[in-house]
């Protein structure tokens, strides 16, 4: 059961995963990678990441998507009945993608990883804290920089130019 | 299903996905959502090893910032590809070459 589970959300990843690259509607694109955010949301579960689950619907869905929709709508004209673009040099690009991907399946077939047994963890968001304070208390503060920098670089970029 | 290529081949068809996206789409905005595919790819990839490694919480760390990062690049890009639509009408990436008009 829970296989299926597994695989339908696989499936429904990546087949919307081929969409946004391949669907020739901008916002068809934008609302297939809605469904592929969702779907990697459910594989972090999956991966026992229940919090970092939450995370990214939040912020991808809730943000990231919400703004890729705003800039869809802000540089289309309304008069622009349909809001599509095209892709060039499928042919080469796909041979080359094709390419890259064996190149790793390649490599993460015959690199031997390391792993490690493994317990179910009874919770997950207090030791992400606890790193943040302890271990990574630096590069939780510069993150917090650049989230200022890239706000207020954001508002001086797409303010209108006296 | 439970084993850490099932995740690593996932991640790769994403990540190649991602990738004929940037090389292929003409339009600023959906480069973007191929470069938030790759991003994802990756972040699958964190997550899986650091279960399979024996639940390694740095894992999910970097996962986090790799999230923030994200926001930070959709929120500066899409400033810029208004700025650019703005100034050339246009933003398709292959016919802005002039550094000004």
């Amino acid at each position: 059961m829970i296989d299926a589970v597994f695989w339908f959300i696989v499936l429904l990843t990546l087949g919307s995963a081929v969409t946004v690259v391949l669907n020739q509607k901008l916002l068809y694109s934008a609302i297939a990678l809605l469904f592929t955010l969702f779907g990697i949301a459910a594989l972090y579960i999956f991966l026992w990441a229940d919090f970092l689950a939450g995370v990214q619907v939040v912020i991808y869905v809730g943000g990231i998507l919400v703004l890729i929709i705003f800039g869809i709508m802000l540089t289309n004209r309304i008069s622009t009945v349909n809001i599509s673009h095209t892709s060039v040099q499928r042919g080469i690009g796909g041979m080359a993608v094709l390419g890259v991907l064996l190149i790793l399946g390649i490599m993460i077939l015959n690199t031997p990883w390391h792993q490690a047994d493994y317990v179910e963890p009874t919770q997950t968001t207090a030791s992400i804290g606890t790193l943040l304070m302890m271990d990574y208390l630096l590069p939780f503060e510069v993150a917090s920089l650049l989230l200022l920098a890239a706000l207020i670089g954001a508002v001086t970029l797409s303010r209108r130019a006296e | 299903m439970d084993s850490l290529n099932t995740y690593l081949f996932i991640a790769a068809i994403l990540f190649s996905l991602g990738l004929f996206g940037v090389i292929t789409r003409r339009n600023g905005v959906a480069v973007l959502m191929g470069i938030e595919l790759i991003l994802n790819s990756a972040n699958l990839n964190f997550l899986a090893f650091a279960k399979f490694g024996g639940m390694n919480m740095s894992g999910h760390i970097f996962a986090l910032f790799v999230i923030i990062m994200a926001a930070v690049e959709a929120a500066v890009a899409l400033a810029i590809i208004i700025n650019i639509f703005k100034n050339f009408h246009t933003i398709n990436v292959d016919d802005v070459q002039g550094l000004r008009q």
